[in-house]
């Protein structure tokens, strides 16, 4: 079992009127084999969060830590953490021109493994997740995300998850922009890795549609760069059912 | 057809859009330039072009620009002109100020890796005198001018009427010195002939070139022409196309190598029915000079262009230039035309100027447009790839040689395209010393 441990975390990043605090201390363990919901409204700190365990250069950790079976996370390269086992679906997924899904698929997986893949293997698992997730065959001979639509980008980030069997899968607001049969086969995609046993989950979420299809474990509700509430899978039942709401509207005493 | 009532000349500095939904961009007119967001010169980092008609420059239709034979037409070079006012005349070792008398480079025409000459394509040495001199060029600068005056003899290639040559003709173009020199070459596609032909300029030389192609009606002519000088070289080539009625030309120029190095690729359209496609591939290391000056002139209806030229630069006072002339004429109805330039900048210290000039005289077009972006390295594609385990190096390696070989694609000789790609992977890896 792995464990991700993230510590008191408070980030910021650089704006024109100077550094802005975005997470303002937030504690989060997920071990493998467990599903971790983050809901919470526009704004929050959700994707924040995300990306900064990924290691996008904008975001600038202020204090905390972040480790993956006790290994520094932050003192990693992005390439170091992907290779150390996370993997981040990105909300939005960045157009490649130039280089080819096969190709991109490939180096990415070798890079990963430190060695190639047998090339027939390979490219019967890619064949094979293809059809499953619904991608059309020809896709692998287009760009990177090269005129992709919405649906089609995150099928394709679900695609890489499967393919590269990451430890910990953060799945950045995979479910927005999806149209609910698009939903259904992501949402089959990341459970067929998941059954296997040897990954654990952030889920980070706006709705809670998503979370009729992948069943989370543990609940986060983040607000203004908190964790406002925690708790079980009817805490997302409750939210369903209320919205943001009261978090948003401090109770008057 | 876009209806337009007045002369708009695209290309010259002004506030406001000259006509309603045209602005000087031509954003309007095709969703091709709607790329600020693709590839890797978006982001923030991107900026538009810059056009042409700087300060102190007169502004001149590229229909009126001085066309001569005679060197003596021309006078002698300041820098300040509008067609040499990037060129570091200097640099040019007498190009310009020299009697053209070095020992013009070695030319041998074979097929591709030494392999025999397709059956039927012709070539000669002739002297001065011979007709087909000047069948489809005149020079528009004083280094043509100079090379034109110059020359002793010509080889002139012929792809005889309804040949379709079996193979790429590679024309081995190799420096004999450093003395200033002058080469005359001439391409006569005949009507309905179809070939490849490959101009591959390698050793050291200080050159002025004319390059004549004649496409015939009905002829399908690809001209590759590649500078892959050793790092001393200076060249200043000219390469002037004649397009025949329903005749396709595509040009693809690819400047690697060379202290220096000018093309100006012109395309003339002659005919109606005419299709041309111009692509450049350049990569400007440290210190260098390249410099693509291109121009298509719809003379005549019913013709399509497409130009895209992309460039990467490395290292301190790398300087790329490009600047696309597209004149569509009075008589040029149903003309449709675009023009692109692309240049990603991988390290400080380079510069890379980029001027699309786009004149219309005429508004029943079917379409007429111009991008051009110069970008950093987008960072964004950066994590992505490396948000997947891909070490940062071989990221940037991706993304580069994706972004180049869009256009080393284009060539259409395997043996080539192979070597390009092998040339660009060397160009990249002495960017990291």
């Amino acid at each position: 079992m792995s464990t991700l441990e993230i510590k008191d975390l408070h980030v910021s990043i650089e704006t024109e009127q100077g550094a802005k605090e975005i997470l303002k201390g937030v504690s989060l363990t997920i071990n493998t084999g467990q599903i971790h919901a983050i809901m919470g409204p526009n704004g929050s700190g959700k994707s924040t969060l995300a990306s900064t365990i990924a290691g996008h250069p904008r975001y600038i950790v202020d204090s905390g830590s972040i480790t993956l079976d006790g290994e520094d996370v932050l003192a990693m390269s992005v390439d170091e953490r992907a290779r150390a086992g996370l993997f981040l679906a990105m909300q939005y997924p960045v157009e490649v021109p130039g280089v080819t899904m096969t190709n991109f698929l490939r180096t990415a997986k070798t890079a990963l493994d430190g060695e190639a893949p047998s090339l027939r293997t390979w490219t019967k698992s890619v064949k094979e997740a293809m059809a499953e997730l619904r991608i059309d065959a020809d896709f692998a001979q287009r760009n990177v995300n090269e005129g992709f639509s919405g649906g089609e980008k995150k099928r394709v980030e679900i695609l890489q998850l499967e393919l590269f069997k990451p430890r910990f899968a953060i799945m950045d607001e995979t479910d927005s922009g999806l149209d609910v049969d698009a939903l259904k086969v992501v949402s089959e995609g990341h459970n067929r890795e998941f059954s296997r046993g040897a990954m654990g989950t952030l889920l980070i979420t706006h709705y809670t549609r998503i979370l009729r299809y992948i069943k989370p474990d543990f609940v986060h509700v983040f607000v203004d760069g908190k964790i406002a509430e925690e708790g079980g899978p009817e805490l997302a039942d409750r939210l369903e059912e209320e919205g943001y709401d009261r978090y948003l509207t401090p109770a008057k005493a | 057809m876009t209806e337009m009532t007045e002369k708009a000349r695209i290309g010259a500095p002004s506030a406001a859009p000259v006509i309603d939904g045209f602005t000087e961009e031509g954003e309007n007119l095709s969703p091709l330039t709607d790329n600020s967001h693709r590839g890797p010169l978006a982001g923030d980092s991107a900026k538009g072009h810059s056009h042409g008609g700087g300060v102190g420059v007169p502004d001149s239709s590229r229909a009126g620009r001085l066309t001569s034979y005679r060197l003596a037409d021309f006078a002698p070079l300041t820098g300040r002109e509008e067609d040499w006012r990037f060129t570091p005349l200097k640099r040019l070792r007498g190009l310009h100020t020299d009697a053209l008398t070095g020992a013009a480079p070695t030319v041998a025409v074979a097929g591709p890796e030494g392999t025999a000459l397709p059956a039927g394509v012709r070539v000669e040495t002739v002297g001065r005198e011979d007709g087909r001199i000047g069948v489809a060029g005149i020079p528009e600068d004083r280094v043509a001018a100079a090379a034109w005056e110059a020359f002793t003899e010509a080889t002139v290639i012929t792809i005889p009427a309804e040949l379709q040559a079996a193979s790429g003709i590679i024309v081995s173009i190799t420096g004999a010195g450093r003395e200033a020199a002058a080469q005359h070459t001439v391409i006569v596609a005949e009507k309905f002939s179809k070939a490849v032909v490959v101009l591959d300029h390698r050793g050291s030389a200080t050159l002025a070139q004319n390059v004549e192609v004649d496409i015939q009606d009905g002829a399908e002519l690809t001209l590759v022409t590649v500078q892959e000088w050793d790092d001393d070289a200076v060249h200043a080539s000219a390469q002037a196309a004649k397009i025949g009625r329903d005749a396709k030309f595509k040009h693809v120029a690819v400047n690697l190598g060379g202290d220096l190095v000018r093309i100006t690729p012109t395309s003339r359209f002659t005919q109606p029915g005419g299709d041309v496609e111009m692509y450049g591939l350049y990569f400007a290391d440290a210190g260098q000079h390249l410099e693509q000056r291109l121009f298509v002139d719809h003379a005549v209806p019913n013709c399509k262009s497409r130009v895209l030229y992309k460039g990467a630069l490395q290292g301190k006072d790398a300087h790329t230039v490009w600047v696309g002339d597209v004149l569509i004429r009075k008589e040029a109805e149903g003309t449709d035309t675009y023009e692109v330039n692309r240049n990603l900048v991988l390290t400080d210290g380079a510069r890379a100027d980029s001027v699309p000039n786009l004149e219309i005289e005429t508004g029943l077009i079917e379409g007429a447009g111009h991008a051009s972006a110069t970008g950093r390295f987008d960072d964004e594609q950066l994590f992505y790839l490396m948000a997947r385990g891909i070490p940062e190096e071989t990221a940037r390696r991706l993304v580069v040689r994706g972004f180049l070989h869009e256009i080393i694609q284009h060539v259409k000789v395997p043996e080539l395209e192979a070597r390009l790609t092998d040339a660009v992977e060397r160009e990249l890896a002495a960017g990291n010393n």
